[in-house]
């Protein structure tokens, strides 16, 4: 926030500017006495036992999270053995999921992840940007603080809440309104073919990209206002428009942070469990329509587990939470070889 | 003041900790809301015993007695010939009530209650009849009028004893989907979308037209949902009640085996409703603590003689008369 300036007060003569932080009221005075800082460094002895124990204390809170990663990992792998054993690195490309006969594959869940994942990043991300945007360079001064306060409100909602919202309101909708519109206008690409029950593939991105939409904006937003001021004024003083401003100025300088909230959106909708599993229609078949039911692998996680009684059926459940935790490691990679191979020896030229 | 009392309250209940008889239990979460009131008189009853329940699913009520984790289990679906083999502990089956599962429907302009053979739903859920104004359906419901809609089939995504029960049925009922479906808490849909627990499922199909779904009799009752009657094993088409479930049990008590693992769908008898089954209790029958073995066996004579009576105001259909009295031979053997 920048804070007004009075028209009266002018700069201060840049020689008494260190002097502003010591006291206002006795700006020339200098002390013999040594400051209290000075006296307790003096007073404590040598710092470098300290120095070392509080290298290694802070190491092993960084070591801590490759242990948690790794045990994760184990714990996934070992107990998902059988499963392993029965169907090999095959279980990622097999579409059967039948606990009658004991035949298992997680392909129809990783493809229903990643397909509700990134058609709510399609949906929410051109929408978020949009709400920094006018939030940071647009947006009058009364109305900034409600949107903002109203984006955080939706970041806090429980996602039970986002799925019975859906159940109740966003399934009519689809099947009254919505999915009949986009069947008559986009039915020609094939994405919007069969029955439409009101629950699938597009209900649930929908909800999902409402539920990431607060998570990307507001972070973006907060990205955008760290863009120095000086970065607008120098590009509008070049004679730029207000959009060119907000192109070169502020999205170029911010990119490698919206990338990282689009992550975060990202990570979010790949776990999402609940309010998915409410809208998805859970069936375990690749569609090619959107309409169309599917299952993602949090969901028939949270479905299955807690009546898996077979050994090979309960390996095959935590291989898929394996699946989980692949499929949001090779993401996130993608996404980090992305923003270096966009970033990389990129100064902030005009894109 | 408040402090004394306060510290007066912990000593209590420190001394009750200590003498008090406490019992683990997990399972299935059907009959979880009995059960929970069985417990809780049981307590009123007998101040130093107290049993604790998780509804934490069937599945995992099975895992934990085979453990040892928890005192007892309970179930919806028996334990299969493996799961009891490859058990640490031995169990023995104990059914405590019966329930039953409804088809619900949502067809515009229809109100009368319809009837469904068995052959007719499972077809359903195969994706065999897709429209309601398929001749099949048609012909066990005369003078009704059907829509010329697709039928959109709603089942419960999570792993469940209705589900179990469900399929249980169907496959004795139809071949075909007893080769292309089976019988089990989680199955291979063929076709139509999962919706999670009676609640999920129940909501979908109040909403959507022209859809099919199955529930638990007690929730279909207390959510005053219209539900339908079913051909049992006579040709008669008959509607869920806790009697109908009764009659079915009392009917294949003449063929119940001595561990109680019996599936009673499609039981023979007139009044019999064919979707209808057990619960059981999985009782350890050597228990490493024998104070606890005595308390648990005490609470299933209560159960037997008192909890019985309780369970139609419940909505639970309750053991027939020959199903009881074998069950209190059984709990002599709890140790």
């Amino acid at each position: 926030m920048t804070t007004e300036r009075e028209p009266g007060s002018s700069m201060p003569l840049p020689s008494l500017a260190p002097t502003e932080f010591v006291g206002s009221s006795e700006p020339t005075v200098v002390s013999t006495e040594p400051s209290p800082i000075r006296e307790f460094l003096s007073k404590r002895g040598s710092g470098r036992l300290a120095d070392t124990s509080f290298a290694v204390v802070m190491l092993v809170c960084a070591l801590s999270i490759f242990a948690i990663v790794l045990f994760i990992f184990f714990i996934l792998i070992s107990r998902s053995k059988l499963s392993l054993i029965a169907f090999g690195w095959k279980f990622f490309m097999r579409s059967a999921w039948d606990p009658v006969s004991g035949d298992f594959g997680a392909l129809p869940f990783i493809v229903g992840t990643l397909e509700t994942s990134f058609l709510a990043l399609l949906m929410a991300v051109p929408l978020a940007l949009g709400v920094a945007v006018f939030l940071t360079e647009l947006c009058p001064r009364s109305l900034r603080a409600p949107i903002s306060f109203l984006t955080e409100l939706l970041a806090a909602i429980p996602s039970v809440v986002y799925g019975l919202w859906a159940v109740f309101v966003l399934v009519p909708i689809m099947r009254e309104h919505l999915g009949p519109f986009f069947a008559k206008t986009l039915g020609w690409t094939g994405l919007f073919g069969g029955a439409n029950f009101g629950v699938g593939l597009l209900t649930a991105s929908i909800i999902l990209a409402i539920m990431i939409l607060p998570v990307i904006s507001s972070l973006t937003r907060d990205i955008m206002t760290a863009v120095p001021n000086s970065q607008r004024e120098g590009v509008l003083a070049l004679g730029a428009t207000r959009w060119e401003m907000i192109r070169t100025g502020v999205l170029r300088n911010s990119r490698i942070g919206i990338v990282g909230a689009i992550m975060l959106g990202l990570g979010r909708a790949l776990g999402e469990t609940m309010a998915v599993t409410m809208v998805i229609g859970n069936h375990a078949e690749i569609a090619k329509s959107l309409f169309a039911p599917g299952y993602t692998l949090a969901s028939v996680i949270a479905n299955e587990f807690s009546e898996a009684t077979d050994n090979l059926y309960l390996s095959a459940l935590i291989e898929i939470g394996l699946a989980l935790f692949l499929v949001t490691i090779v993401v996130n990679a993608i996404a980090r070889l992305m923003v270096w191979a966009v970033t990389r020896g990129a100064p902030a030229r005009v894109a | 003041m408040n402090l004394k009392f306060l510290a007066a309250g912990v000593l209590v209940l420190a001394t009750l900790g200590a003498t008090a008889q406490n019992i683990n239990g997990a399972g299935a979460t059907f009959p979880y809301p009995i059960y929970s009131r069985w417990f809780s008189e049981y307590s009123k009853l007998h101040p130093d015993v107290h049993i604790n329940y998780q509804s934490i699913g069937s599945g995992g009520g099975i895992r934990q007695v085979s453990e040892g984790t928890v005192d007892f289990g309970a179930t919806d679906s028996p334990m299969t010939d493996d799961a009891i083999k490859n058990a640490k502990t031995t169990t023995m089956h104990i059914p405590t009530v019966l329930g039953a599962v409804v088809p619900v429907y949502n067809l515009k302009g229809v109100t009368q209650d319809l009837n469904f053979s068995g052959d007719v739903i499972a077809d359903i859920y195969l994706g065999k009849i897709s429209k309601w104004s398929d001749p099949r359906i048609a012909k066990d419901n005369p003078g009704v009028k059907f829509p010329d809609n697709a039928i959109l089939p709603v089942y419960r995504s999570d792993g469940s004893g209705t589900s179990f029960i469900f399929t249980d049925y169907l496959s004795k009922v139809s071949a075909d989907f007893r080769n292309k479906v089976g019988a089990a808490a989680s199955v291979k849909w063929p076709t139509g979308i999962g919706q999670k627990g009676n609640e999920g499922v129940a909501g979908m199909v109040r909403q959507a037209p022209n859809s099919f779904g199955y529930v638990e009799l007690i929730y279909a009752r207390g959510n005053n949902m219209q539900f339908g009657s079913v051909k049992n094993a006579s040709g008669k088409f008959v509607k869920a009640s806790t009697d109908g479930v009764t009659a079915a049990a009392a009917a294949a008590a003449k063929t119940m085996p001595a561990d109680y693992r019996v599936s009673i769908t499609n039981a023979p008898g007139a009044e019999s409703y064919p979707i209808s089954s057990f619960t059981w209790l999985l009782i350890p029958l050597k228990s490493t603590d024998p104070a606890k073995a005595k308390a648990l066996a005490e609470f299933l004579g209560w159960m037997l003689d008192k909890g019985e009576a309780e369970a139609s105001s419940m909505t639970y259909a309750p053991l027939p008369k020959p199903v009881q009295d074998m069950v209190r031979k059984s709990i002599a053997q709890v140790k």
